[in-house]
C-alpha cells in the first residue's frame, strides 16, 4: 500500500524506512518559538550546550502573544526572545512588522509544501495548508531542533477527508472544520494526521484552506494537511522565502478512515461552550443572548475573513451593549483591510480595530471577559477561562456568523442577518 | 533501580486541557515554583492547597490536550506531584512531559478505577501502580525502545549535548 501525503514527507526527510507507527529522525526546514514559548526554549538550549542555531535563516522568533507588551512580566519575557534572536543573528521581526505566527510565516513565504516544520505552538499545524508537516512542540523539543536541525517523529496514521460538492456562499472554512470536529470529538485525530482532499477543495481559497489546518489540533490531530495543487502552489511560489519541493501521497495510500461530507448540506455552525467539538447548527443554538464579538486570531484573521465580517456590517451597527473587537492577523492583511475600506467600515458600525496580535485569543489582553459574559469568537479553543473569567462562555463561529451576531447581539446564522442577494454578490466577488 | 512513587490521587475526567492545567494569564514566567501555585487552579481552585508532595493526578482521555506550552508538566511538578496516571495522553503533553522529565503511566484500567484520595504506589521500573486502597495491581505498557533509550539518557537535554559533542568530534 502507498503513502499518505504525512507519511510521504517523513519518507523524504528521514534516511529510515519511515512505516507506519515508526519514530524517524527527520531533518527540519523551519523551527520557530513565540514570545511565551521561547524564553523556556532559550533555557533549554543553552543546558544543552548549545551555541548557534543550525541555520539562521531556518530558525525564528515572533512575539506575537502578549505583545505590544501586555505588561511588566511581558515585556521581560518578550526581551528575553528579541535578544536571543539578534544575538543569534536568527529570524526575528518587531510588533508593528510581526504578525500572527501561523499567518505571517506562511505570508512570508517560509513555510512551503513538501517541507517538515517544527514550531513552539500547539498551531504550527495551520502550516498545513501548504502542504507542509507542520506541527507544534513544546519548548524544549523546539530547543533541540535549533541545536541539531532534526528531531523525532511518530509516522502517524492519516485519516482522509474528504470535502465533496459546491460550497454554498454561507458555508466557509471554519463551518467545515467545525462540522468535522463536531463528528469525530476533540481526540477524533489524537496522534493521527489529517489530510484534506475531495473535488469541493480545488475551488476552496488558501485563506479557507488555512483555518481548516488550524484546527487539525482541536481533534487532538498531530497535523492537517492538503494535498498540493494549482492554487497552493501559486500561493507558494510568489511568496517563497527559499526553494521547495512538493511532496504528493501515493494514490493507493493506505487511510485510517475516510470521512466525507457533501458541501451542499453544509450549513453555519457553531461550536458550543466548552469544548470545539461541542458543535451544532447555529440556527439550532437558541439564539443566546452575547456581551462580546472577536474576530481574529490564527484561525480567522485573513483577508477572507476580515473581507466577510466586513461586508456583514457594511452600513450596519454593533448591537447596543455588545463589544465587537476585530483584530488582522498580519500587517499585510491590515493594510489590505485598509485598501479596501474595511476597517472604515467596522469603526463605523462601532466595532474596535487593534493592531495585530493573539489579543484575547488565550485570554491575554484586548478583549478579556468578565464573569457572566458570553463571546461569540472566530478563534479555535472555547475552553473554561480562555478568553478570561472561569465564569464567561465562548462559543466559535466563521466570521460571517461573528459579524451577523454583532448586529443582532445574539448568536445568528449569517442567513438571518442578510439577504439572499448579499450571498450572491459574496459568491462573485 | 527507578524510584517508587507513592502518594494520594487527585481523579479529574477526560479532555483536560492545558489551559486549565496552568491558565494563559500565568505564562509571563517559567518558573516551576511559581508556574506549581496555580496548577490546575481554573478546575479545582483549592488543588495547591490540597495536594501533598509525592500526590499524582490521574485523567481520563486525551489528558494534557490543547496548547503546547510545556509549563504544563512543568506546573505539575511544581505543584509537588511525583506523576500523572491516565487513560491516554495528548501528544505534545506526552513529549513535554517526557522532555521535562514528568514521569507519566498510560493506564486506561487504573485510571478508570482510582478515586480521588486513594493511596497509590507507582514502581516504573516493574511497571506495576497499586491502588493500595482498593487492594488492586495495574501493569503499565513499557514504552517504545526508542523512548526508553531517551529516557535512560536522562530525556533530550543529555541527549542533545551528547549528539553535539558526536558532531563535534567528528
Ligand atoms: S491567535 Fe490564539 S490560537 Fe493562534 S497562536 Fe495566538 S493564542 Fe494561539
Amino acid at each position: 500500500m502507498g503513502r499518505t501525503l504525512a507519511s510521504a514527507i517523513i519518507a523524504a526527510h528521514s534516511t529510515e524506512a519511515a512505516r507506519e507507527g515508526e519514530i524517524c529522525k527527520v531533518n527540519v526546514d523551519f523551527a520557530f518559538a513565540n514570545d511565551i514559548t521561547a524564553p523556556p526554549a532559550i533555557v533549554s538550549f543553552k543546558e544543552m550546550g548549545a551555541e548557534k542555531v543550525f541555520d539562521k535563516e531556518r530558525c525564528a522568533v515572533l512575539p506575537d502573544h502578549f505583545t505590544p507588551n501586555k505588561d511588566i512580566a511581558s515585556a521581560e519575557q518578550t526581551k528575553k526572545g528579541r535578544e536571543f534572536a539578534l544575538s543569534q543573528g536568527m529570524l526575528y521581526w518587531e510588533v508593528g512588522r510581526v504578525g500572527i505566527e501561523h499567518a505571517f510565516l506562511p505570508e512570508k513565504g517560509y513555510i512551503l509544501p513538501g517541507d517538515i516544520v517544527i514550531g513552539a505552538d500547539s498551531h504550527t499545524c495551520t502550516g498545513g495548508a501548504l502542504g507542509a508537516l507542520s506541527t507544534g512542540v513544546g519548548s524544549t523539543d523546539l530547543a533541540a531542533v535549533w541545536a541539531l536541525g532534526e528531531t523525532w517523529l511518530k509516522v502517524p496514521p492519516t485519516i482522509r477527508v474528504n470535502y465533496e460538492g459546491k460550497r454554498p456562499a454561507w458555508v466557509s472554512g471554519k463551518d467545515m472544520i467545525l462540522s468535522l470536529i463536531g463528528r469525530i470529538g476533540v481526540q477524533g485525530a489524537r496522534y493521527m494526521a489529517l489530510e484534506f482532499g475531495g473535488d469541493g477543495v480545488e475551488a476552496l481559497p488558501m485563506d479557507d484552506r488555512f483555518t481548516i489546518a488550524n484546527m487539525a489540533i482541536e481533534a487532538g490531530g498531530k497535523a492537517g494537511l492538503f494535498v498540493p495543487d494549482a492554487k497552493m502552489l501559486a500561493y507558494a511560489n510568489a511568496r517563497a522565502a527559499r526553494k521547495f519541493s512538493p511532496v504528493y501521497p501515493d494514490a493507493d495510500a493506505a487511510y485510517f478512515r475516510t470521512e466525507t461530507f457533501d458541501m451542499e448540506k453544509m450549513v453555519p455552525v457553531a461550536a458550543m461552550p466548552h469544548s470545539p467539538d461541542n458543535v451544532k447548527p447555529v440556527r439550532e443554538c437558541g439564539s443566546p443572548e452575547i456581551h462580546q464579538v472577536f474576530i481574529g486570531a490564527c484561525t480567522n484573521g485573513r483577508i477572507r475573513d476580515i473581507a466577510a465580517a466586513a461586508k456583514m456590517l457594511e452600513g450596519k451597527q454593533v448591537a447596543a451593549g455588545v463589544r465587537c473587537i476585530v483584530i488582522p492577523a498580519s500587517y499585510e492583511v491590515y493594510n489590505q483591510a485598509l485598501d479596501m475600506g474595511y476597517l472604515r467600515t467596522f469603526t463605523e458600525a462601532g466595532a474596535v480595530v487593534c493592531t495585530p496580535t493573539c489579543g484575547p485569543c488565550l485570554g491575554g489582553h484586548m478583549g478579556i471577559l468578565a464573569a457572566g459574559e458570553r463571546c461569540v469568537s472566530t478563534s479555535n479553543r472555547n475552553f473554561v477561562g480562555r478568553m478570561g473569567s472561569t465564569k464567561s462562555e465562548l462559543i466559535l463561529a466563521s466570521p460571517l456568523t461573528a459579524a451577523a451576531s454583532a448586529i443582532t447581539g445574539r448568536l445568528t446564522d449569517p442567513r438571518d442577518a442578510a439577504s439572499p442577494d448579499f450571498f450572491k454578490k459574496l459568491e462573485e466577488e | 533501580m527507578s524510584k517508587i512513587f507513592k502518594g494520594n490521587a487527585w481523579k479529574y475526567g477526560d479532555n483536560i486541557d492545558t489551559d486549565v492545567i496552568i491558565p494563559a494569564r500565568h505564562l509571563v514566567t517559567s518558573d516551576e515554583a511559581e508556574l506549581g501555585k496555580h496548577c490546575m487552579e481554573d478546575i479545582d481552585k483549592d488543588f495547591v492547597k490540597k495536594v501533598a508532595p509525592g500526590d499524582m493526578i490521574v485523567g481520563g482521555e486525551n489528558f494534557g490536550c490543547g496548547s503546547s506550552r510545556e509549563h504544563a508538566p512543568i506546573a505539575i511538578k511544581g505543584a509537588g506531584c511525583s506523576c500523572v496516571i491516565a487513560a491516554s495522553y495528548a501528544r505534545i503533553f506526552f513529549r513535554n512531559a517526557i522532555n521535562v522529565g514528568l514521569p507519566i503511566f498510560e493506564c486506561p484500567e487504573a485510571a478508570a478505577s482510582i478515586e480521588t484520595g486513594d493511596e497509590i504506589e507507582v514502581d516504573p521500573g516493574a511497571g506495576t501502580i497499586v491502588n493500595k486502597t482498593k487492594g488492586k495491581t495495574f501493569t503499565v505498557a513499557p514504552f517504545s525502545p526508542f523512548l526508553q533509550d531517551l529516557i535512560q539518557q536522562g530525556g533530550l537535554i543529555p541527549y542533545v549535548r551528547k549528539e553535539l559533542a558526536r558532531r563535534k568530534g567528528a
